[in-house]
């Protein structure tokens, strides 16, 4: 039996229209809206002990929170705001200053997927680390002029 | 335009498109025609003014661990430029409209087409692809599973991948005898891709099935390494600092298929890459392929443009009058 293209075609598409729409199960659902309603706080008891002692290796680096800044305007504010203090998309990350420089180098390399919150490890560590420069320096000093 | 008037410029755009989509669904109908005409503007300001920033690979045939990020749409165009033994040279391309479903989840569109040169301009048909993330956080190896489908022309000459025994004197015949057979394939990636001290190692092997009756499953691969020339960035705004440029290169070919599996009979490609990624969002990658043997094109000259525009989804619910 010869089968025509069109059915071939209709049927790989409702394959693959069953597959994403399997990925998006009901249960699934469930379980990513109470990940979604997931404080910060419960994210970070997930940070392993050796990442949370990790120290930030430009924390005195003059230059780390402007390029942190800059950084941190082009990935990060569409989400959560251009000054950290949330968005429609993400939360407030001042709430994040308790936290220490470990943890958040942590929630940045490998995100926080079910809240919706890629992994940033495309970005080089270097990198990483002058964006927490810059998210650690947020409240208590005086605004950055950044040229 | 600077970010801060992007993003506000960006805001209330997404505030007026609200007010004209609930004005648009109690409106007469001449006055929805007009209204219409003013969403369309303010999607087009919304997604314009929006300020994302992209950090691409130089890849333009291997895959890493990266999707796109959630509710962001990145648009890509790509040109190849074909040598051809016994036949005209070519120039081949493709549009692309990769979207970031979930953190998890990437699915994108293509739309592909060719020029051969003294031969005839061709549509050569559409390809959809999707992307899963498996693992929810970084591993010394992360994988992803690919999956796409793919309507295409045998006139089809972007050579995104390359797979069984896919060989040179495939796109020797002129467009009006290609164009005539149809591929209607599935094709599974595995995308094993790792970071490690501002370097990306990737991976891909993949199996493709023309679904029509009587074809055998076909292999490939495709590998890649790249790293930006700096790894800090720097503190001033630069369109020309190091840390905007990555250089690779990317090696891929065909492995045969079930029916002779092995390495005759198939073509092989290197090709450095490199990418460089402007501060105003857009990607520019330019990569030249050189075939490893005699079954491979002497040259494939690939280039392509591309922008990430951020909060797509978020336009899209707005407009179809949901919760943003």
């Amino acid at each position: 039996m010869k089968i025509s293209p069109a059915t071939i075609q209709f049927t790989a598409l409702l394959a693959m229209a069953a597959s994403s729409a399997l990925t998006l199960d009901a249960a699934a659902l469930a379980q990513e809206r109470s990940k979604n309603d997931e404080p910060i706080d419960m994210v970070l008891t997930r940070v392993p002990e050796k990442a949370r002692a990790k120290r930030n290796p430009l924390e005195t680096d003059s230059e780390a929170a402007c390029a942190g800044k800059r950084l941190f305007e082009q990935h990060c504010a569409g989400c959560h705001g251009k000054m950290a203090d949330g968005a429609r998309r993400g939360p407030v990350l001042r709430e994040m200053q308790p936290a220490t420089p470990g943890e958040i180098f942590w929630i940045v390399t490998n995100g926080v997927v079910r809240r919706g919150m890629p992994a940033w490890s495309k970005l080089p560590e270097p990198q990483r680390w002058q964006i927490i420069t810059f998210l650690r320096g947020l409240g208590g000093t005086p605004a950055l002029s950044c040229r | 335009m600077s970010m801060a008037s992007c993003e506000s410029v960006a805001n209330t755009a997404i505030a007026l498109l609200r007010s004209a989509a609930a004005k648009v669904k109690s409106s007469s109908r001449t006055q929805r025609l007009h209204r219409y005409r003013g969403l369309v503007f303010l999607v087009a300001l919304r997604i314009l003014a929006s300020p994302a920033c992209a950090q691409e690979e130089p890849y333009i045939v291997t895959y890493d661990h990266h999707l796109e990020e959630p509710g962001n749409l990145d648009v890509e165009y790509f040109s190849t430029f074909g040598t051809q033994r016994a036949g005209n040279d070519f120039h081949s391309y493709w549009i692309e409209f990769e979207y970031g479903a979930k953190a998890w989840w990437t699915t994108e569109v293509y739309l592909d087409g060719q020029t051969t040169f003294h031969d005839s301009t061709l549509l050569t048909g559409f390809r959809w692809e999707n992307r899963f993330l498996l693992l929810r956080a970084e591993h010394l190896i992360n994988p992803v599973v690919y999956v796409e489908y793919e309507n295409i022309s045998e006139a089809d000459k972007i050579i995104k991948e390359v797979e069984g025994h896919d060989v040179e004197s495939d796109h020797a015949d002129v467009n009006a005898t290609l164009r005539k057979d149809h591929d209607h394939e599935v094709e599974f990636k595995l995308i094993l891709s790792r970071d490690f001290k501002g370097w990306n190692f990737a991976v891909n092997p993949l199996a493709t099935k023309n679904l029509l009756p009587n074809n055998p499953w076909e292999f490939g691969y495709a590998a890649g390494v790249s790293r930006p020339l700096a790894l800090k960035a720097s503190a001033k705004r630069c369109a020309f600092c190091r840390e905007r440029f990555i250089a690779g290169f990317e090696l891929y070919g065909g492995l045969g298929d079930t029916r002779s599996l092995g390495l005759h009979e198939t073509s092989h490609y290197v090709a450095p890459a490199l990418a460089w990624n402007l501060p105003s969002g857009w990607t520019i990658r330019l990569s030249p392929s050189f075939g490893l043997n005699a079954n491979s094109h002497h040259l494939l000259l690939r280039w392509g443009l591309s922008k990430e525009f951020d909060g797509f989804g978020e336009v899209l619910r707005s407009l179809l009058g949901g919760r943003s």
